[in-house]
């Protein structure tokens, strides 16, 4: 490529940028849409960055790092030449207190550029010309896609109802004018849409937790962990999901203050590795058992916190279980197996989780008798089979030990922070019409037979549906085509044109999603447009993001490509409030939300904007406690439960009346093709996916720098991989009966033998998902 | 990931690495994991020694100590023949794929003189790495200057302290490999 075409690239000339950018779509047009066109973009946000790194015209912005729901939430700098961004650097505010630490980003936020650069970004909306799913597509202009979202939306709402079309979860995008909200907002105007409760990441915590402790809030603020002496980090790996920024950082300066750190996890991670002092490798899907176990060991030795229990626990024993249920079987009755017959004692949980018995039982001892201790629970345990047994199992052990109100405790659980967690979402969308929502992951099903699910198939709002969903306008989401499970059941359902009438995707990238999409819209990153985030699950930093340089080529934030669809449905003053910009929308936020809600003396927008500063912190000095006042006197300040107590045994889950898979005490089950099953003759190993450096989900899976640094890679024990024969770096098939996937392998000794890790969700590519 | 986006290197192109570094073993007693495994991570890039292997052996001077110590790149000079990424035992110098010309961690020496400090120490969560000079830095972290697989500091007398991890500390050499071999000698021919 010529110099001279880079410098032309680089300039901020719209009309220049755009004739550029009409070369770049002939030859995409030529062949398959998903083709790769060269790196013209990438050359030019480099040449620009090489010439920009001594020019006196660069300006720096302050902003928060795209949210793409990673868990953190980070501060960046941005080098802005020419309107292009030329280097990315990380929170350098003085002082660096632990009560306000810097939100320095991780590589996915430093590398950035390469995700915002990449020449593949979609960049004009597209038509679906061959069948759904072959990816084939052709450019046509944003009045066609109106028109085109216009009709379909009008037939298909007149033919069916509002409760037709389905705007699914997603994450890719959340700074308020980005992502679904202003999707959500306009569908809500135009009669609404069939809406879903849960999320995929959070599915049974979220459900779990307010039956133990009545609230989502169950967390202590984290510097609290300064406090503690023992922390039981359980399948929990911040230092490469980030869980919270810094939340890495905060157990570290935990260890320093003389906390013992211990780290269950079938694999070696990088919080195994960087944070613990010791790292017990555990059968996945068996921790509930050694949670049992350890309940065992500390009931059995007395090292309960009796006082604890007989004031605030509810179901521990005969003597707490709950009016009603007296005689029921009681949390302590199925820990000793009084009733059942099987004690839970560590040498029975040893043949299960394959931790020793002797590492269980002195665990147990550590963690009731260490002092104030932490278990904190990460979120790929309750991704799984009976996941609320494991949410409930933990927050069971804190209970019965009494590390729940006290500094240096932890109640576990989901595990919002007390004083309240982040608000995510303040955008207004007003109220959906359509009052029926389903779980989060039956979208399939509510497209299949939607109009035959019912309440005992989780549907809320009414006792039926009164249509399946026949059109998906998915925004910001790569659920569609990579992040649902089974996938190649999902395909059948999406590529059936009599199912889904009409599939709109509007994202960064082609993505597996997109490429089923009969429209596909493209939106603008996050650096392209204001908006508002804040911090993630802690929620102490209140993050404005400026627009830092302009959308290329046709894209358009998704508030923008809402207003424009608005203005088709006449509803464009309503839906932008008389003309509100991404901009007025983050004044309004800050001024309007944030300041008049949780933080009172944020500084006001025009204030925020002009100081450059990119971010509010409310420093935490004195860290809130969960549950100190409950712990303190529970008459006075009960728990929403219906005891008003923690409640180990949950009369509203023995009202289920399906003891077997939702029992009313936290238990071990035994999940459906478990190891233990007859499926593991004829797959004896398991496999797992986990949060991963490079990736946030499917976004930033096409960045260069940061797949370089960690690319995907199949974990296998040495032993497993000699048995089948497999060396290092060979291209290896993981199959199970519903499909297979190709993927280089990494032989470790960090991965537990029997288990596979692969670092990806199922068919994890190119997303902003 | 900060060293890439500061001096826009390419793929391949890794002034800064993090080496993962792994040994022990998995031993079963009566089903059950008693014996394990162990890693532990090292964040190496030019140690800018004071005798460095890298310098004594470029044939055209291209590679040189400027007078604050730091190990720096003439390009004009640099032919590209990578006898200082062989001569150099911590893998440092890595060639630039497009010019062919080798290229090294130059201690952000822009940032430097500017008095701030590199961008890997700037950007690092764990707040795992600091800069500063010899004397500050022993000072504050001891003088330990290699651990498994360094080579010994008495070949080139490099300038890095090392607080070692625990697992570091006792490494059983016989059982250590380093488990990213693919990701940090991308670029290195």
């Amino acid at each position: 490529m010529s110099s001279d075409r880079l410098k032309k690239v680089a300039v901020s000339d719209r009309r220049t940028f755009v004739k550029w950018s009409t070369l770049i779509s002939g030859s995409l047009l030529a062949g398959p849409v998903l083709q790769s066109c060269s790196d013209p973009a990438i050359g030019a946000a480099e040449s620009a960055a090489a010439a920009a790194a001594k020019s006196p015209e660069t300006k720096i912005i302050r902003t928060g790092c795209p949210s793409h729901n990673c868990g953190g939430k980070c501060l960046l700098k941005l080098h802005v030449t020419d309107g292009v961004i030329t280097r990315i650097e990380t929170d350098d505010r003085q002082g660096d207190d632990i009560s306000d630490p810097q939100l320095r980003a991780c590589i996915r936020g430093r590398s950035y550029r390469k995700r915002q650069y990449h020449p593949d970004r979609l960049k004009y909306p597209l038509k679906r010309t061959g069948k759904r799913g072959e990816g084939q597509f052709e450019r046509i202009s944003w009045d066609e896609a109106y028109d085109i979202m216009h009709s379909r939306i009008t037939e298909i709402t007149d033919k069916y109802g509002n409760g037709a079309i389905h705007l699914p979860y997603g994450t890719g995008s959340y700074t308020n004018t980005n992502g679904r909200w202003p999707a959500v907002r306009l569908m809500n105007m135009l009669g609404g849409s069939l809406g879903f409760y849960n999320s995929y990441s959070w599915a049974c915590i979220n459900i779990a937790t307010p039956y133990m402790f009545g609230t989502l809030e169950s967390g202590n603020q984290r510097q609290d962990w300064l406090n503690s002496r023992y922390i039981l980090m359980w399948g929990w790996n911040p230092a490469e999901m980030k869980d919270g920024t810094n939340s890495d950082y905060f157990i570290r300066k935990a260890r320093e203050n003389g906390a013992r750190v211990v780290c269950i996890d079938p694999r070696l991670s990088q919080s195994a590795v960087a944070l613990a002092d010791e790292w017990i490798p555990i059968r996945p899907g068996t921790d509930t058992a050694m949670m049992s176990a350890m309940a065992y060991v500390i009931i059995t030795e007395k090292l309960t916190d009796d006082d604890f229990i007989r004031r605030c626990c509810s179901g521990y024993d005969a003597a707490t279980m709950p009016d009603g249920y007296k005689d029921q079987e009681s949390y302590t009755d199925y820990i000793l197996g009084t009733r059942d017959g099987v004690p839970k004692t560590a040498e029975w949980a040893e043949k299960i989780t394959m931790v020793p018995a002797a590492v269980i039982a002195r665990l147990a001892r550590e963690y009731a008798t260490a002092g104030p201790a932490v278990l904190y629970q990460g979120y790929g345990m309750q991704r799984r089979a009976y996941g609320e047994q494991v949410v409930r199992g933990g927050a069971s052990l804190a209970a019965i030990t009494g590390n729940i109100g006290i500094n240096g405790g932890w109640a576990s659980g989901l595990a919002n922070q007390k004083g309240g967690g982040p608000f995510w979402t303040v955008f207004p969308m007003g109220s959906n019409p359509v009052k029926q929502t389903i779980p989060v992951f039956l979208w399939t099903e509510a497209v299949v037979r939607g109009t035959e699910l019912g309440p005992q198939e989780g549907l809320r709002g009414g006792d039926s549906l009164d249509t399946n969903i026949k059109m998906i306008w998915s925004v910001a989401s790569n659920v569609l085509m990579n992040q649902h499970g089974n996938l190649n059941r999902t395909r059948k359902i999406v590529e059936d044109e009599s199912l889904l009438e009409f599939i709109v995707v509007q994202d960064n990238f082609m993505t597996p999603s997109a490429r089923f999409a009969d429209l596909v819209l493209p939106a603008c990153t996050q650096f392209e447009t204001w908006g508002v985030e804040d911090g993630w699950k802690y929620g102490e930093e209140v993050f404005l993001t400026p627009k830092a340089v302009e959308p290329p080529f046709e894209t358009k934030s998704d508030y923008a490509i809402c207003a424009g669809l608005a203005e088709r449905f006449g509803v464009w003053d309503k839906y932008t409030e008389g003309g509100r910009t991404e901009k007025d929308w983050a004044a309004w936020m800050i001024d309007m939300n944030y300041r008049r809600t949780r933080f009172p003396d944020m500084p006001v927008f025009r204030k925020l904007s002009a100081s450059n500063k990119g971010v509010y912190v409310k420093p935490v000095t004195t860290p809130a406690v969960a549950f100190r006042e409950f712990r303190e006197n529970p008459e006075k300040n009960p728990l929403r439960t219906p005891t008003g107590k923690i409640e180990l045994f949950s009369g509203r889950l023995f009202d289920m009346n399906m003891p077997d898979e939702i029992p009313a005490v936290a238990k071990y089950i035994t999940e459906w093709e478990s190891p233990f099953g007859k499926e593991a003759e004829e797959f004896p190993l398991q496999a797992m996916g986990h949060h991963y450096m490079s990736r946030v989900h499917s976004t930033h899976d096409n960045n260069i720098w940061s797949m370089e640094a960690f690319p995907q890679r199949v974990f296998i024990n040495p032993a497993d991989a000699e048995e089948r024969g497999i060396a290092d770096g060979d291209m290896v098939i993981i199959r199970n009966n519903r499909g297979k996937i190709r993927i280089p392998c990494r032989i470790t000794k960090k991965m537990m033998i029997m288990v596979e890790i692969e670092k990806a969700l199922p068919a994890g590519r190119r997303s902003n998902g | 990931m900060a060293c890439k986006d500061r001096s826009n290197l390419k793929p391949g192109q890794n002034w800064r690495r993090v080496y993962e570094i792994e040994g022990g073993e998995w031993k079963q007693e009566s089903g059950a994991w008693s014996t394990l495994p162990w890693s532990y991570n090292l964040s190496i890039s030019c140690n800018h020694c004071s005798d460095p292997a890298c310098v004594s052996a470029c044939p055209t001077t291209a590679m040189h100590i400027d007078s604050s110590g730091i190990v720096l790149i003439d390009s004009e000079k640099c032919m590209g023949c990578g006898y200082c990424m062989w001569a150099c035992p911590y893998e440092a110098p890595r060639p630039d794929p497009e010019t062919g010309k080798m290229s090294k961690c130059d201690m952000c020496i822009d940032l430097v003189k500017e008095g701030k400090r590199p961008a890997c120490v700037d950007s690092c969560p764990m707040r795992a790495l600091d800069f500063g000079t010899m004397d500050q830095l022993s000072a504050r972290y001891g003088d330990l200057g290699e651990v498994w697989p360094l080579p010994s500091r008495e070949i080139t007398a490099p300038s890095i302290v090392i607080t070692a991890h625990s697992k570091a500390a006792g490494a059983d050499n016989k059982t250590a490999i380093v488990a990213n071999r693919e990701e940090v000698e991308g670029g290195k021919q």
